[in-house]
């Protein structure tokens, strides 16, 4: 009995194992597989999507400043136009929905969404992300010499 | 004065920290008894400073004191009183002072809960207690000072997040952080426990309560937190797996697991090796959670303004942490003596799969919110993982997870028979599969997820009552049961009750998801809008005021079939400092759903852009939630943890068997070398 109880005893432990490392390497394959895919998505300022050439339908993430002066409204009320730059590059964005509190020109935002055919950014969400000191990360221009930051 | 005070407070508990970290050590190697205790008094000494502390800053806050720099970024002298005092925690000084008070808090209760525990075993824990908060202490005063003065004064000050002033900053940090600093209990007891060179049933059972307590705060942290970004945000949302939530998310999934196998520990004196690993993990995903929020390396709604210093601080903090302590477990664990066997199928296989199934998530979870990190630091690239990543990954592995859960409590210890709990179970798969397919036909085509986790919740929904049922023999001797259902034991009561709510949040999250009517138009007032079976009519549109902020408030009518079911105020809020506005929903929670309403801006000619949303439902996040909190409460007042001695433990320990569990009754060496082990004090 104490012999098979050493062999349950390892059998048990490789059991445990086998199955850790099966259910393991499905998760890695589980990342691999969803990586790549819609869940992943880039995060660019304008001059990243200018550099990358990012074709029409492919979804990515758009972070920049609200360009001074560039928004305007459609007529049904609630489509938005406006313009995100990081002060070299500029793309235009419309966005179809409630605009966060915190959106502003001269404000930092990120929105996501891709573009159309017209080199148009069309975004499904617009977040105005924001940390205690009003400034959301991601958004300022990498090159903040090409910039004159409205109040600053 | 007082913040001087407050600072001098924090620096004389960083000291007794210190103290409390290194002597109790220096007592076990010289075997000096008054040296072991000085920890628990230092832990004392730190929890009284703490207050002190932090009753200063809540002190500058209350009266405005904007010679406080903390005060002057953070606060407003117009801000209610409750703001005031929330906001202490509503920056990162604040919410790090909080952190170590909290910490300091758990030091003091193990050092006073800790009496009935070996003095050896309870000094060690208490130290490694003591240590966690020197590590943090020293963070607020090398890089973190909340009382650092101002100079000149600053005349006002700089207003906080209107976000943030909601009853939600009251409530949901301090819970949260309750949870996570919670786990280190855990972690001190593994690590005391790895330099001991002993895991004991007993030890498991001193471990239960500490988990058990920071299981339900981090519920109710994370479950407040998620119903404060759904009313608060005003998009509906609930759970966005932004990685700061992702980095409360882990920590819970961890305890989860260590709840469920510290009970293999307890009563099978089984899985001790891996127990203690979880223990480590589970407080290390707290700190590692920490890290992410505080220093800023990540995207996410949640940061605070980010420093390096800060950062590389809390990295080198928690390599120190996690490094030594898994270095230390990879040293001693394996002198850990392997305890009970059991069968493949059994109760403790189904808390194994619980784990490696719950660990597993937390895994990928991990490697979601890291990605990003670990990416940028290689190709420059900045990318965010979305939520159909975790989504689907949750799918995976949290439907067989559920599908176990009906299982595990029918199976015996030690050898379960699986086909008896199949039958048991059989009124659960029919009820999950009529409900499934009844949603299918009702809802139409596209529905096949959403009628699977619908199904899931039923089936786990039923498979609790079935398990209850069984166990009071309700359909054997139905005329005992009433007497039996009184005499179950609250651990059985809080099992019951945690997996039920499990089932209804299950239940919240898909029908919510699948199911919710959204329309966004713009109304005048008069103008109608259909959502669902309702129609919202907006009434009128005027202004108000508060105490700091003035608002544009829509009046709305909302009826069914003609009948008016409740009125909407939905408010646009502007801020006066700073000088930011939000919206404020307004939801009417029915028993089928939540009306929830929004008011944008003005479309211009008297018209306003609203968005309107049934949700069916969601209230089932928040009740199940609530359950599953008061499941880990009745747990907790078990009597059988109470007590917790190890005296006590042999006498319960053998009621447990007499009481039945179904255990197949095979005396084999096996058993009995595993009982004898059980019977040795530890």
């Amino acid at each position: 009995m104490a012999k098979s109880g050493m062999k349950t005893r390892k059998k048990q432990r490789l059991l445990v194992m086998i199955t850790g490392i099966v259910v393991l390497f499905a998760a890695v394959f589980l990342v691999l597989f969803a990586m790549g895919k819609d869940s992943l998505s880039l995060f660019l300022q304008p001059s990243g999507v200018q550099e990358r050439q990012m074709e029409p339908g492919r979804h990515f993430r758009l972070g920049g400043l609200v360009a001074m002066e560039s928004y305007s409204k459609a007529e049904d009320g609630l489509t938005h136009q406006f313009t995100v730059t990081d002060c070299v590059v500029d793309v235009p964005v419309v966005f179809k929905g409630l605009l966060p509190d915190l959106f502003r020109e001269g404000q930092g935002i990120v929105s996501e969404g891709a573009l159309n055919e017209d080199g148009v950014f069309v975004a499904t969400t617009v977040l105005a992300k924001h940390d205690e000191n009003y400034a959301p990360p991601g958004t300022m221009p990498t090159n903040t010499d090409a910039c004159v930051h409205p109040g600053g | 004065m007082i913040a001087e005070i407050g600072h001098f407070a924090v620096i004389l508990a960083l000291i007794a920290s210190l103290i409390g970290a290194t002597f109790p050590h220096v007592g076990i190697a010289r075997n000096d008894d008054r040296l072991m205790i000085l920890g628990g008094r230092m832990a004392y000494v730190q929890f009284v400073c703490m207050i002190v502390a932090f009753g200063a800053l809540m002190y500058s806050y209350v009266i405005s004191d904007f010679s406080v720099l903390n005060v002057a970024t953070n606060s407003h002298s117009a801000k209610p009183l409750l703001y005031k005092i929330a906001g202490t925690w509503g920056n990162h000084e604040g919410s790090l002072l909080l952190w170590a008070l909290m910490l300091s808090l758990f030091a003091a209760a193990v050092a006073l809960r800790g009496k009935r525990l070996p003095l050896r075993f309870q000094s060690r824990a208490i130290a490694v207690q003591n240590l966690l908060g020197f590590g943090f202490l020293l963070f607020i005063v090398a890089t973190s000072n909340p009382f650092e003065r101002l100079d000149p004064v600053a005349i006002e000050g700089n207003g906080l997040n209107p976000l943030l002033q909601d009853p939600g900053l009251i409530f949901h940090p301090p819970m949260l952080y309750l949870g996570y600093v919670g786990l280190s209990a855990a972690f001190s007891f593994a690590v005391a426990a790895l330099i001991e060179g002993e895991v004991s049933p007993a030890w498991a059972r001193w471990v239960r309560p500490w988990t058990l307590a920071a299981w339900v705060l981090l519920t109710g942290g994370i479950a407040l937190g998620s119903w404060w970004a759904y009313y608060e945000l005003g998009w509906g949302g609930w759970w966005f797996w932004d990685p700061v939530e992702n980095a409360s998310f882990m920590p819970w999934l961890a305890a989860t697991a260590l709840l469920h196998s510290a009970i293999v520990v307890e009563k099978r004196d089984a899985l001790k090796s891996w127990t203690i690993l979880l223990a480590i993990i589970a407080f290390s995903l707290s700190l590692l959670g920490t890290f992410i929020v505080r220093s800023g390396v990540v995207v996410s709604v949640h940061a605070f303004a980010s420093d390096p210093t800060r950062g590389i601080f809390i990295l080198g903090f928690l390599a120190f942490v996690i490094g030594g302590s898994l270095a230390l477990y990879a040293w001693r664990a394996p002198s850990l003596v392997p305890g009970g066997l059991f069968g493949m199928v059994s109760r403790e296989s189904a808390l194994v799969l619980n784990n490696i199934l719950l660990s597993t998530f937390a895994g990928v979870v991990l490697v979601g919110t890291l990605y990003p990190l670990v990416l940028e630091a290689f190709d420059g690239s900045q990318i965010s993982v979305g939520p159909p990543f975790f989504e689907f990954a949750a799918a995976v592995l949290m439907s067989p997870l559920v599908i176990a859960l009906g299982f595990g409590p029918l199976l015996a210890w030690k050898r379960g028979n699986l086909s008896r709990a199949a039958r048991i179970l059989l009124p659960a798969f029919l009820a999950a599969v009529l409900g499934g397919i009844a949603l299918t036909l009702s809802a139409g085509t596209g529905v096949v997820m959403t009628a699977f986790g619908f199904a899931l919740a039923l089936y786990l929904a039923v498979s609790v009552l079935l398990e209850i049922a069984g166990r009071i023999q309700l359909f054997k001797a139905p005329g005992k049961a009433f007497g039996r259902l009184r005499s179950l034991p609250r651990a059985s009561w809080g099992m019951a009750f945690a997996h039920f709510g499990l089932a209804i949040v299950i239940l919240g999250m898909t029908v919510s998801e699948a199911f919710t009517d959204e329309t966004l138009t713009v109304l005048r007032p008069g103008e109608g809008a259909e959502v669902g079976d309702y129609v919202f009519t907006l009434k009128s549109v005027e202004g108000t005021t508060g105490p700091n902020y003035t608002a544009v408030r829509g009046t709305l009518d909302v009826t069914e079939n003609g009948r008016l079911i409740t009125v909407l105020t939905p408010e646009d809020r502007v801020y006066t400092n700073p000088v930011t506005n939000t919206t404020e929903a307004s939801i009417t929670p029915l028993f089928s759903g939540d009306l929830y309403a929004v008011i944008g801006e003005s479309a211009g000619g008297g018209a306003w852009s609203m968005r309107l949303y049934f949700k069916p439902m969601i209230s089932g996040l928040w009740v199940g939630s609530i359950m599953m909190m008061l499941g880990g409460l009745l747990s907790l007042s078990d009597r059988r943890l109470r007590i917790g001695s190890p005296e006590g433990r042999k006498k319960h320990a053998s009621v447990k068997t007499a009481g039945g569990d179904q255990a197949t009754k095979q005396p084999s060496s096996d058993t009995a070398a595993a009982s004898a082990k059980v019977e040795t004090p530890a």
